[in-house]
Formats: structure tokens, sequence, C-alpha cells
């Protein structure tokens, strides 16, 4: 049997990646952030049941510029990969799977989250009054 | 030549047994994910800057505890499953693969629990 003609799963430093490539492999890599990241939320909660003291050096940590930086990357971690796993579920339902639909689709994800991620520290901003 | 019995070809599950069964898990949890997260960041927002008593009483009561401890046991079995599929993809010496997905399965447990019993805590005031 010939085995030498077989199509090869993407290959990430050879395959030209566009917005079908792009979006599949930033779902991953949200995905994976966001498992990583789950920690931090633990550790909020953590925070909260054992007292004030615990809950104001969290919120000391999370309120520096490298906790709000790392807490903006996860907004837009989340809302990509909740956007785009929509897009994953109407495909698995069997819908927008054509060329054209694919590729606008990824669009609206990629603007939507953008979108999404700004207005809500915005909003974090305009309600914390900071 | 396929070296598959006729029995094995009628049930359809291939060498991992569950494939279907992890496929739609996977699923089934990124389904009820999408209104926990847009619940829970929204409850995140209108408490932006409140004090530690005001935060405490939001996160200990009945319908946000309740919710909170879904969003965790959704989230982290969601997450176990889908850190699976990428391992599997990437990691190809059997026993580095099978042990790291057993770690994060055990990590991602132990996370589930630990958030769960914080809610707990903070909603009994423990
Ligand atoms: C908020 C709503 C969420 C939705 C709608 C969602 C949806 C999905 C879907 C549909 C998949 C399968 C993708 C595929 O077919 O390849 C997936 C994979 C994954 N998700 Fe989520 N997810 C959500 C939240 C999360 C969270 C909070 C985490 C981590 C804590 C997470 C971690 C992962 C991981 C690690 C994968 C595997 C990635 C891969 O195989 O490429 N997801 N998600």
């Amino acid at each position: 049997m010939q085995t030498d003609k077989r199509p090869l799963s993407p290959h990430l430093q050879i395959y030209k990646l566009g917005w079908t490539g792009i979006p599949s492999i930033l779902h991953r890599m949200t995905g994976v952030a966001l498992t990583l990241g789950s920690v931090l939320l633990v550790y909020w909660l953590a925070a909260i049941a054992s007292g004030p003291e615990a809950y104001a050096t969290a919120q000391a940590i999370f309120g520096s510029i490298i906790g709000q930086i790392i807490l903006f990357g996860f907004t837009f971690a989340l809302y990509y990969h909740l956007c785009n796993g929509i897009r994953h579920l109407i495909w698995d339902a069997g819908y927008g799977l054509k060329i054209e639909t694919v590729l606008r689709s990824a669009r609206v994800v990629a603007i939507a989250s953008v979108v999404l991620t700004v207005l809500t520290w915005l909003l974090v901003f305009i309600v914390g009054g900071a | 030549m396929s070296l598959r019995t006729p029995l094995s070809r009628a049930k359809g599950l291939g060498s991992a047994k569950d494939g279907v069964h992890h496929w739609w898990i996977e699923r089934l949890t990124a389904v009820a994910l999408v209104p926990l997260y847009i619940w829970f960041v929204w409850g995140l927002i209108s408490h932006a800057g409140a004090d530690y008593e005001t935060v405490a009483a939001w996160i200990g009561s009945p319908v946000t505890a309740v919710l909170l401890v879904l969003l965790l046991a959704v989230t982290f079995h969601h997450a176990q499953l889908g850190m699976q599929v990428v391992y599997e993809d990437y990691i190809h010496t059997e026993w580095l693969k099978l042990t790291s997905i057993v770690l994060t399965k055990f990590i991602a447990y132990v996370l589930a629990a630990a958030g769960i019993f914080a809610v707990l805590r903070v909603a009994f005031g423990g």
C-alpha cells in the first residue's frame, strides 16, 4: 500500500495560516491559557473564604500593573474562546460550514471578542470608579 | 483487508473505547459554560471596586453559590477533557502522554474541589 502521499495535518512551520488556521490555533491556545488561568479563579475564591486580609492581598496582586495586564489577557482569551466555541458548536450542529460562511464567522468572532474585551474593561473602570 | 472484528466495527468506538462520549461531554460542557460565564463576568463587572463584605455577600448568596459551584465543576471537567485532546495531538511518547493526561485530570479535580469548598465556606460562613 502506498503511504507517502497521505494528507498531512497542517504543519505550523510551513503551512500558510489564514482566516481558517489562525482561529483554530487561537481556540486551542486560549483553551490552554484559560486552563492555566483557572488556578487564579480558585485562588481568588479561596482568598475570599480566608477573610479580609487574604482578600486584600489578592486584590493588591490583581490590581498591580502586571496583574491588570494578565487579567486583560484572560478577558480576551475567555471572550475569544467563548465566541469561537459557539462557532464550533454551530458547526457541530451542521450549520455554517460553507467556506464563505466560515471565513465570515471567523472575522465576526475576532471583532466581537475585541469589542467585548474593551467594553468589559470600560465598564469595570466606570463601575469601579478607578 | 481490515483486522477489526465485525463486532468492533458495529460498536464503532475505536481504540479509545469512549471517543464519542468524550466528544459529546466536551460539547455538552461547552454549551453549559456559555450562560455561566456571561453571568459570572457580568457579576464581576457589577462588583468592580466593591469592598470585602459586599463581594463575600455576593459570592455566598444562594443563587451565586449554586451557580459558582456549577461553573467550577463544569469548567474543570471541560478543561480536563480539552487538555487530553491537546496532549493526544502533540505527545507521541506513550508513557509521557498517559502521565500528562492523568496528572492534568487529578490537578483539575483538586482545583475544582478547592474552588467549590471555598464557595461553600463563604456561603455557610465557616
Ligand atoms: C466559556 C464558554 C466555553 C465554550 C463555549 C467552550 C467551547 C469549546 C469547544 C466547542 C471546544 C472544542 C473545540 C474543538 O472542536 O476543537 C473547546 C475546547 C477546549 N476548551 Fe473550551 N469552551 C469554553 C470555556 C472554556 C474554559 C473556561 C476553559 C478552561 C478553563 C476551556 C478549555 C478548553 C480546552 C483546553 C479545550 C481544548 C482545545 C483544543 O482541543 O484545541 N474552555 N471549548
